[in-house]
């Protein structure tokens, strides 16, 4: 019996371990990982870990015991870079250095890589980006070193290095193909706070830039940034966060069907109908009602989630994936929250006061709270949560009376609708 | 080594040795202890690490901030007068030997 074979030591891939053992079932789990030391949150490293307060070791899963005790054979420092499987969902993968795993039954938690700037220049020193705990490591060494910071991109990864390094005393300038911050995570209400957030703790952001090249300081290292308009930006560190690509090799190598990433149905079933996949890599159905496409995310929350459904198929109780997507962002002393699914809102009200930087943005569809996104108001994010976990909504019109909690002006659906 | 007791809403009770400077939270998490999520790693994003502190413990505790006690106020069960999110329990010599009770929902 060789089990359950799990492909990637992350967030996901501890999550279905775990899960597996706390649903009961009972054959082999081996959690496989290319990274050599055992799996470790990601998100603190573009926050905590930059400002030093946080360690590698901190910010391990488990402790050491926590796997054997579970039953769980962890096995890092190997990349699986084949698979083969038979019809009935066994098989064996094959790492760079030859070991084999065989498997019965096989799950695929091997997440994104970075998205890398096709521009001349991008493999000099000084060029950073930012996945996995030793880059993470490198990019604190350089930071202290520094002096003119340069971020390419505009998303969570960019603004949070941004705001770790001005925090440092950095000098920061934000460049972004978009015109507008997180434009694929978050609505135009918060991006533009933070654009004027970030711009009035000293970074300087620039919208709709091009890069042309990143130009040699005459001793192997980034000493600038020249743009396709022909302005330059000093820069002796240079940090890209534009994007992540699912990692769907080993999937492709099976046959599965993959759209950007690995396609899942609502249990976390890829096409072969037998292998399980969950976090990054995957693209799913919309785990909430409305008018999605397939989607992906990159969020603890979903890996967490997609993780939970791939173990109960495993396990033989499945369950759907029906969890509405929520994430964080910390920047600076700002704590962005949000959930739900907000870019088919067809308005918003806002609550609060963006000029005391404590507000949220609801957001509606068809008259229904669908969706929040909030500023250091965690009240009113874990209000929304609860609603969309349960139904409810709040009437629009109420929504902006900052003097009643919003937890107390939930409404079913049901009345809300009426 | 501080020790943290964690009961579990059925009357189940571990007891495990945590390392000064971390939290009841992740000493909870990295030990596999039911009942204790900490989704978001501690960073008071989640409420998922909800716990009730002994009583006789509740004073050695840190004070609370605004946002951990937001966040509580949204927790998947009710607050209670000892309340707290374990991942802003660090443990020291001093928050030493504490004994917590965790709900029965975390989400």
């Amino acid at each position: 019996m060789a089990g359950t074979l799990i492909i990637g030591a992350s967030q996901a891939g501890v999550q279905l371990a775990s899960s597996l053992r706390e649903l009961g079932y009972t054959d082999p789990v081996t959690l496989v990982g290319a990274e050599e030391h055992p799996p470790y949150q990601r998100p603190p490293l573009s926050k905590a870990l930059l400002l030093g307060d946080a360690t590698p070791e901190s910010l391990l899963f488990r402790a050491p015991g926590f796997y054997p005790d579970q039953g769980i054979d962890l096995v890092t420092g190997e990349r699986v870079v084949t698979v083969e499987k038979a019809a009935d969902g066994s098989g064996i993968a094959t790492s760079a250095s030859g070991r084999r795993f065989p498997f019965d039954r096989l799950a695929l938690t091997v997440g994104a890589r970075a998205r890398r700037l096709p521009v001349p220049g991008n493999d000099l020193a000084g060029v950073h980006y930012l996945r996995d705990s030793g880059e993470a490591l490198r990019l604190r060494e350089q930071l202290q070193q520094a002096s003119d910071v340069l971020v390419v991109g505009g998303g969570f990864i960019g603004l949070e290095v941004a705001a770790s390094a001005r925090t440092l005393g950095r000098s920061v300038t934000v460049v972004l193909a978009d015109d507008r911050l997180m434009n694929r995570a978050v609505q135009p209400p918060i991006s533009d706070f933070f654009a004027e957030a970030h711009r009035r703790r000293g970074v300087d952001v620039h919208f709709g830039v091009a890069l042309s090249r990143f130009v040699d300081d005459g001793a192997g290292r980034v000493g600038r940034v020249e743009l396709a308009d022909g302005r330059t930006f000093q820069a002796d560190l240079v940090v890209v966060g534009i994007g992540a690509a699912p990692r769907t090799e080993l999937a492709e190598q099976l046959g599965l069907a993959v759209d950007d990433g690995v396609v899942v149905d609502e249990h976390g079933v890829a096409s072969d109908g037998t292998t399980v996949a969950a976090g990054d890599c995957v693209s799913c159905p919309s785990p909430v009602p409305g008018p999605f496409g397939r989607m992906r995310f990159e969020s603890v929350s979903t890996a967490v989630e997609q993780a939970k459904v791939a173990a109960a198929t495993l396990a033989g109780v499945p369950v759907p994936y029906r969890a509405a997507p929520w994430f964080w962002s910390d920047q600076f002393d700002l704590k962005l929250q949000a959930a739900g699914l907000s870019a088919v809102a067809d308005r918003y009200v806002v609550r609060g006061d963006p000029a005391a930087e404590k507000f949220s943005v609801l957001y509606y569809r068809d008259g229904l709270l669908v969706a929040t996104e909030c500023v250091n108001s965690p009240a009113d994010l874990m209000a929304v949560r609860t609603a969309l976990a349960k139904g409810r909504t709040v009437p629009s019109e109420l929504a902006g009376d900052t003097s009643v909690p919003l937890k107390k002006l939930m409404q079913d659906v049901a009345v809300g609708a009426a | 080594m501080p020790k943290v007791t964690y009961t579990s809403h059925a009357g189940d009770t571990r007891t495990l040795d945590g390392a000064a400077g971390e939290s009841v939270m992740q000493t909870a998490v990295r030990n596999g202890v039911p009942g204790i999520t900490g989704e978001c790693g501690g960073v008071l994003s989640c409420a998922t690490c909800h716990v009730f502190v002994d009583e006789t413990d509740l004073d050695r505790c840190p004070p609370m901030n605004e946002l951990e006690d937001e966040m509580l106020d949204g927790a998947a069960q009710d607050r209670e007068p000892n309340s707290r999110l374990s991942c802003q329990l660090v443990l020291s010599d001093d928050l030493d030997d504490l004994h917590v009770t965790t709900p029965e929902f975390q989400d």
